[in-house]
């Protein structure tokens, strides 16, 4: 009964993809860029960003959607680093106390998350947004105006002038920047290899495409696609629903803690709230969908999104003569590529009825 | 035999309406009970209690106990139920279209081997061993004889019947299988495919499993039957052995007496024996499950033609045929002239409309908004409702949101608005959609199937109203086919009732139930000579 797939159907299939791929490809042209640079820039930012993106796996496959709350998951790890510079502990020890309390923190954070969207059924990715949103509140309140007064924070220099609330960003420097990535590096000519996060990300892909082999994830496939059959099955579609939610927000700040060692520095209002857009975009440039997704969609995507991430300064700038244009056309291209899967999702359900 | 299952005095409410009434029913080992009873009578109702579905208890619980193999036991999920050993296949397919035959087989029930992680992190972490699970979802495939379906194909691509076979497979691989509930299996079936799954019935009966099988198809309920309880508006109406019954008995049972003689509008003008508006010779539609074979009578201007019969006879073949859902062959004339079957485009040019019995299949664009369901086919099909602007064709948005909003009012649809998708309204309202749509169309003849399956009795008693209301203000000819007698007779000026795809006879109103009943059961010899 299964047809042969038309190319025609391939090419639709993987519109989002190739049309990525055709527009990075037109703007390496014009950006002029050495392709070992793009090269360099590109396998830096797979072992920086990946891990985050495959954060977004789970809940895909288990049918929660695009959780924008790992957001929640970023801010945690934030939190943990702040701890681990005003503590002062430094190098690998300083990033595994990071992993351990933002786990932590996470696994409560998703535990909640999980809960608030088990309530709100067929609406999880809006609800995951707002819930991005309210805890962007919390975690401003806290680090605005608790920290330095309610909470004791010793390093002065990172807090505002009034000594209450953290400034608008952190250095890492010293203490945990590149504490991952500098344990082994491999240098094939101009390109630096940073083999630990690679690690991570293999060691996660790894575990990902374990996982969804076992019973859970079985029960995450089936849940997925329809919540009352797995329910009359027997299968507990609540405590999944979590148990994905919670897998997902942990990874999510695992990934922010290698994602900021690499940075160096913690926009402290601000990193977490863009990496819940890149890395959407990211997977959805990869050939994700709201209903499908794996690792591949993730890499991929990763390489597709940010090799134009990388080029496209330098094309505004040759095109238009500023580099503004380019840093402008990264934010549109995010929203854009998320706004645009959204849409089609709403089409195909209605189509798909 | 020992006793296996009873349910005790079961009483159900749903928002405030009872739906089963102090209902028991009892069942021996590897017995097979038939469960009869008019759509809506409350069978599948009381099935979701024994197997603990979710929407029993979400809507109050149930009064009542069920003793299974001797104790009172408390199924509040159908994890309980299928650890007591009960099985159901539901009316609704309960497979997931993205997992093969054998991951539907072994839902929930996977064989799985440990490893690291699973002794660390507990069972669920578990792989996944596939081909012991492939080697027994085969096994199960084979003891209900069904070789050719292959174990690890994607559900999504399989045959309806296939998808049917795969839930039994999956109920027989539950090793502690004790009792199996079949909610109308046949329904998506052709005959002879049904005739398989009734093989399979009696089997699995043999190997001491017991089954309670519920069935619009008579015959079949008598034929593998070992007794029968028939169900009337939530009530038992009839038990016993199957052969206590005959299949006419069953048939005026279920239907009962509860003709109300509704006043009725008088007409302005009287109906003319002798003016035919559409006349149908030998008509013949290949509707697996309802086809028609060689079926005649004329259609009078201004009358509402009832068409009634058991389920599976043909019925419903009649006007899918006519309106050119299924393919059909025939001597059909319309208004004197030759009409054209198998057109659904001549049809409705024609002013022939037709109210599927499938509101939510081929009815309705359930994502779309109300008022677009009501106006779109005489959009598609007319080019009503259309405006031109600046050279192109454009809706009317005015337009259409007047004529929704008295449709709205005139029909008491109950929707927050015409804006509002009809995917969230009740099947009352949403029926009533569809019937709006219809008159939005100018129907001269207008063919309604079940237009009340489904529905509350308040929007039952709306709908047929409004029936009545189209065609003695509106002058609109109606063929209402229904699986309920008592609609039929309550507006329609003479009923058709089909048996074995043909006439079996054409009856008033007023005749005795029992006529009705023969007539069903195709033994009532002397068609009505006014037919
Ligand atoms: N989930 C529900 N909510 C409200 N009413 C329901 C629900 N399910 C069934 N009903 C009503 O209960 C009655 C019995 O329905 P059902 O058990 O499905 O009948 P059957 O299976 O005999 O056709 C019907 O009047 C139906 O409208
Ligand atoms: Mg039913």
């Amino acid at each position: 009964m299964q047809k042969r797939m038309s190319l025609k159907d391939i090419l639709i299939a993987n519109a989002v993809p190739i049309t990525f791929f055709i527009l990075t490809f037109l703007a390496v042209l014009v950006a002029k860029i050495p392709i070992l640079f793009l090269l360099s820039e590109i396998v830096r930012r797979l072992s920086r960003n990946t891990f985050l993106v495959l954060a977004l796996i789970i809940p895909v496959v288990a049918g929660l959607g695009l959780n924008f709350a790992i957001v929640l998951g970023a801010m945690a790890a934030q939190a943990a680093l702040f701890f681990v510079v005003d503590w002062g502990i430094t190098g690998l020890s300083g990033i595994l106390l990071a992993i351990v309390i933002s786990s932590v923190i996470s696994i409560f954070l998703g535990w909640i998350a999980g809960k608030t969207l088990n309530r709100a059924k067929g609406r999880e990715m809006i609800t995951s947004m707002i819930l991005g949103f309210f805890a962007n509140g919390v975690y401003q309140l806290i680090f605005l105006f608790f920290v330095g007064s309610l909470i004791p924070f010793k390093k002065t220099d990172f807090l505002l002038p009034q000594g209450v609330g953290l400034r608008n960003t952190v250095d890492l420097f010293g203490i945990v920047d590149g504490a991952l990535n500098d344990l082994l590096t491999l240098n094939i000519g101009f390109i630096t290899i940073y083999i630990v996060p690679l690690i991570f990300v293999v060691g996660l892909c790894v575990f990902l495409t374990f996982l969804l082999k076992t019973k859970l994830g079985q029960d995450f496939k089936a849940v997925g696609q329809d919540m009352h059959i797995a329910r009359t099955a027997g299968i507990d579609v609540d405590k999944t629903r979590i148990i994905a939610v919670i897998l997902s927000t942990v990874f999510a700040s695992i990934g922010q803690v290698i994602y900021l060692q690499d940075i160096g520095t913690i926009n402290t209002y601000n990193s977490h709230e863009q990496i819940g857009l890149f890395s959407i975009a990211a997977l959805l440039v990869g050939g994700a969908s709201v209903k499908k997704a794996n690792i591949w969609n993730a890499i991929l995507g990763v390489i597709l999104f940010h090799a134009l991430f990388v080029v496209a300064p330098s094309a505004g700038n040759r095109l238009f003569g500023q580099p503004q244009i380019g840093e402008f056309f990264r934010e549109f291209i995010a929203y854009a590529v998320i706004a645009f899967a959204l849409a089609m999702h709403g089409w195909r359900s209605r189509k798909g009825k | 035999m020992s006793r296996l299952l009873e349910m005790r005095n079961i009483n159900k409410f749903y928002y405030g309406n009872q739906v089963l009434k102090d209902v028991t029913i009892t069942l021996d080992e590897g017995e097979i009970l038939g469960l009869v009873g008019e759509n809506g009578a409350g069978k599948s109702t009381l099935m979701n209690i024994l197997f603990g579905m979710p929407v029993i208890h979400s809507t109050g619980g149930f009064g009542g106990e069920i003793v299974f193999k001797g104790e009172r036991v408390n199924i509040d999920s159908p994890m309980k139920a299928m650890e007591l050993g009960i099985g159901m296949v539901h009316q609704e397919f309960m497979l997931l279209p993205g997992f093969t035959v054998t991951e539907n087989i072994k839902l929930n029930r996977e064989i799985t081997k440990p490893n690291f992680l699973s002794m660390v992190f507990g069972k669920r972490l578990e792989l996944l061993d596939m081909e012991p699970m492939r080697e027994e979802a085969r096994k199960a495939l084979d003891t209900i004889g069904m070789h050719s379906i292959d174990e690890m194909h994607l559900v999504a691509g399989l045959p309806v019947a296939h998808k049917q076979f795969v839930e039994i497979a999956r109920e027989i691989d539950k090793r502690s299988l004790k009792l199996l509930v079949l909610d109308e299996p046949t329904a998506v079936l052709t005959e002879s495919e049904a005739e398989i799954l009734l093989n399979v019935v009696r089997l699995l009966s043999q190997k001491g499993i017991s089954i309670i099988f519920i069935s619009h198809r008579l015959h079949e309920v008598l034929e593998v039957a070992h007794k029968i309880v028939i169900l009337r508006d939530g009530a038992v109406v009839g038990e016993g052995p199957k052969e206590k019954f005959t299949l006419f008995e069953i048939a005026e049972k279920m239907v009962g007496r509860k003709v109300e003689n509704l006043e009725l509008p008088p007409r302005k003008v009287p109906l003319d024996e002798n003016k035919i508006i559409m006349s149908i010779k030998d008509l013949h539609v290949h509707m697996p499950g309802e086809e028609v074979k060689g079926f005649s009578i004329d259609i009078r201007e201004g009358e509402i033609l009832g068409i009634g019969g058991l389920a599976g006879q043909g019925k419903l073949g009649v006007a899918n045929g006519i309106f050119g859902m299924y393919p059909a062959t025939g001597k059909v004339t319309y208004m004197g002239k030759e009409y054209q079957l198998n057109s659904p485009l001549f049809a409705l040019k024609n002013g022939i409309v037709y109210v599927s019995e499938d509101r939510r299949g081929v009815g309705l664009l359930l994502d779309e908004s109300v008022e677009m369901n009501i106006v779109a086919t005489a959009i598609q099909a007319f080019g009503m409702f259309t405006k031109r602007f600046l050279g192109f064709t454009i809706y009317d948005r005015k337009a259409i949101r007047e004529h929704a909003l008295r449709m709205i009012k005139e029909l008491d649809i109950r929707c927050k608005g015409p804006a509002q998708p009809v995917r969230r309204l009740s099947g009352g309202n949403q029926q009533k959609v569809c019937l709006a749509r219809a008159f939005t169309l100018n129907p001269k003849v207008l063919f309604v199937s079940e237009p009340t399956r489904g529905i509350d009795v308040g929007a039952k008693k709306l709908v047929l109203d409004y029936l009545v209301k189209l065609n003695r203000e509106h002058g609109i000819t109606i063929v209402l086919t229904s699986s309920e007698l008592a609609e039929l007779k309550s507006i329609c000026d003479r009923i058709a009732i089909v048996c074995e795809g043909k006439l079996a006879a054409v009856l008033p109103p007023t005749a005795s139930d029992v006529e009705f009943g023969l007539a069903m059961a195709g033994e009532l010899e002397e068609v009505k000579a006014h037919g």
